[in-house]
């Protein structure tokens, strides 16, 4: 393997990890304030990517993006206020089970509206512009990806470390509580969680299909899937975790379609998935937790 | 309240039942005969099962009826989505059996064929399949049949066509589990190879794969004159473009499954320069059949809205049909047996040609279509044939 054909793959697989990155947020911000794993978060990315469809049809690039992530905000809100909240005080489980039917319908309801066949995902210009360094060759959206990810991380931590907002939603993760006895408006950090979680997942989307060119309904499963895998190998509720997490699989993933092993690139990402719970159930990352009794 | 439910779901369960036994006598009392439709509407293959349905639909529309011992009998068609699934092929060809249907047309895609093709044989009711290529459809299967030609026909056609245009090197891309895809890759690779050819690359995907940047980076690195890449239509503009955004130049060529507009829609500019083999060409009718198709098909296509462009696969759904109904004629019965012996020796003028079968159930024909996609629409270059 030739030094380019090497890099030309690092490149695939850094762009593939940060979209990933910016899904797995989502998993993990929600898990670390509400302990729930949210399984509709993958569906909420295929989502975005029909309304970025419907909206490059009829707005100009610039506030088509800027529409779908607004509507996808709005939903990701919308469905924690309708199928979580009345379950806030029920057990863990309940809601659990709530999550997987909203997936579930959230994929039928796409399949019944815009039919199974594959949806072209419209291009952007500038992000499609393909920039060539000898053998190298990448559009702009393959370089921004990872770039953009980590931008957005570092200003994702200084949301939760310095601001009022993100202190609240430190707090609530620490003890639910004990936060709402202190006078923080708990309904408003959960809000924000989804917003900020569905935002980014916005966010992967644009970037991941602008990148992938198609659409169907089951679109976000394997992505969601793997990016909860990230979360977990990341130390769940832990936000740096989650987006190396996702860095890695990406890069391991493209590695071993590099090297032939296509068949096995799926079967890897569980298979860390069990590793990692059997050996650091933590993840890499992840604070020891004492059980509350 | 919930007895009367309960009595209610009862009652159109039963419905059902005597409503599902009455194959051949309709209400208003005119004789009735059935066909079934086998194909995906959904899933992987959904867009060109849909276009070979249309071409069957508009074959009822123009041959409603049928002579069966000089009664008129009125041919239903009667559809089911096997989803491009080889699981819910077995439970769409069931459920066609149950329905009473004498034949069985479709279906697009091989792999669901090929799934259904037990149950059509336990049952004795002959199938016909428009599109499927794969030798193992009608392979010693005594009650399938095809119009179509086979995929190590167009393999080799493909291979023929590469060689003479100079190519030396040459990668393949499959997907796995794909008995279209693995089995004409093997047919192109064979025949190249005996060429004198160089396969320098073989690479693998699954199904569902949107990402083919690995896969193409090995090839990339390989270098080969071309790519020959049998795939679904949903993962052809994917290869396309990701291709083209690597700077790869090498010509992209594929099988029969990719004339499809779609491509040229979703993969733009990048598409220009693939080439194909098909079954038909629209600007060189070989009968007046295809003729007579051609120009009542293509308002067809529009009234539900599709582009006027006549997809191979659509004129393949028409002959299935035609096929059929000669079929029936000539045994004059509704049984499945009887016409499956006068399938054996039905010649038909259809819109892709004459059609015979030899002792496999396959048609006989020897003659490819290569298209070139150039200014966003598919060009006819030459008719190849092998043998």
């Amino acid at each position: 393997m030739s030094i380019t054909t090497i890099l030309q793959h690092s490149l695939t697989g850094i762009s593939l990890g940060g979209a990933y990155g910016l899904i797995a947020i989502g998993y993990t911000l929600v898990y670390g304030i509400l302990r729930l794993i949210n399984f509709a978060h993958g569906d909420i990315f295929m989502m975005a990517g029909y309304f970025m469809i419907f909206s490059l049809a009829s707005f100009p690039w610039p506030i088509a993006i800027v529409v779908t992530l607004l509507i996808t905000v709005l939903m990701g809100i919308a469905i924690e206020r309708v199928a979580y909240k009345p379950l806030r005080s029920s057990p863990r489980m309940s809601i659990m089970i709530s999550a997987i039917g909203v997936s579930y319908l959230l994929q039928n309801l796409a399949t019944y509206l815009f039919t199974a066949i594959p949806r072209g995902y419209p291009e952007i210009p500038l992000l499609k512009r393909i920039f060539r360094v000898g053998e190298l060759s990448a559009s702009l959206v393959t370089l921004l990806t990872p770039v953009l990810t980590i931008v957005l991380v570092a200003l994702l931590m200084i949301l939760v470390n310095k601001t009022k907002t993100g202190m609240a939603m430190r707090a609530a993760s620490k003890d639910f509580e004990t936060a709402k006895l202190m006078g923080i408006n708990i309904n408003r950090v959960i809000t924000v969680t989804f917003a900020i979680g569905s935002l980014l997942a916005g966010i992967g989307s644009i970037l991941y299909f602008t990148d992938r060119m198609s659409v169907t309904p089951f679109s976000g499963t394997l992505p969601g899937l793997k990016c909860f895998v990230a979360a977990v190998f990341g130390g769940i509720g832990n936000i740096p975790g989650a987006v190396i997490g996702g860095f890695f699989i990406g890069i391991v993933e493209t590695l071993l379609v590099a090297l032939g092993y296509s068949t096995f690139s799926d079967a890897f990402t569980f298979v860390l998935l069990i590793v990692m719970l059997l050996v650091k159930p933590t993840g890499l990352f992840g604070e020891k937790t004492m059980e509350k009794v | 309240m919930k007895r009367i439910a309960v009595f209610l779901v009862i009652a159109l369960l039963a419905c059902q039942f005597v409503f599902a036994g009455g194959s051949t006598e309709s209400k208003s009392g005119e004789k009735e005969i059935i066909i079934g439709v086998f194909e995906p509407q959904t899933g992987e293959n959904g867009g060109g099962g849909y276009q070979e349905v249309l071409g069957m639909r508009y074959a009822n529309k123009v041959y409603p009826t049928v002579q069966i011992n000089g009664e008129t009998y009125k041919v239903r068609l009667i559809e089911a989505d096997n989803k491009s699934d080889k699981t819910e092929a077995v439970t769409a060809a069931q459920s066609l059996i149950s329905s009473g249907a004498s034949v069985i047309l479709g279906s697009y895609g091989s792999g669901v064929s090929i799934a259904a093709g037990d149950i059509f044989l336990d049952n004795e009711v002959p199938a016909i399949g428009a599109s499927c290529t794969n030798p193992q459809v009608t392979f010693g299967n005594d009650y399938y049949f095809r119009v179509c030609f086979l995929d190590p026909f167009q393999g080799t056609v493909m291979a023929n066509f590469a060689w003479q245009d100079g190519a030396k090197k040459a990668a393949v891309i499959t997907q796995l589990g794909d008995d279209y895809s693995s089995g004409l890759g093997n047919f192109f690779k064979r025949a190249f190879v005996d060429l004198g050819g160089n396969v320098v690359s073989e690479q693998q995907f699954q199904t569902n794969t949107t990402d083919f940047k690995s896969i193409l980076t090995n090839i990339k690195a390989t270098n080969p004159d071309v790519i020959f890449a049998p795939s679904s239509i949903a993962t052809a503009p994917l290869i396309i473009k990701q291709a083209r955004e690597l700077g790869i130049t090498a010509k992209i060529m594929a099988g029969d499954t990719w004339e499809n507009s779609s491509i040229i829609e979703n993969a733009g500019s990048s598409a220009e320069g693939v080439v194909l083999s098909t079954f038909f060409d629209d600007a060189d009718p070989a009968t007046d059949e295809a003729a007579k198709f051609i120009k009542g098909f293509k308002p067809y296509l529009v009234e539900n809205n599709q582009p006027d462009i006549i997809p191979a696969v659509s004129a393949l759904g028409y002959d299935s049909y035609l096929v059929a109904l000669k079929a029936i004629e000539a045994a004059n019965s509704t049984k499945g047996p009887a016409i499956r012996d006068a399938l054996v020796d039905v010649a038909v003028e259809g819109v892709t040609g004459k059609i015979v079968f030899d002792q496999n159930g396959d048609a006989d024909k020897d003659l490819a279509f290569i298209k070139v996609i150039e200014n966003g629409q598919f060009k006819f270059l030459k008719t190849v044939s092998v043998l």
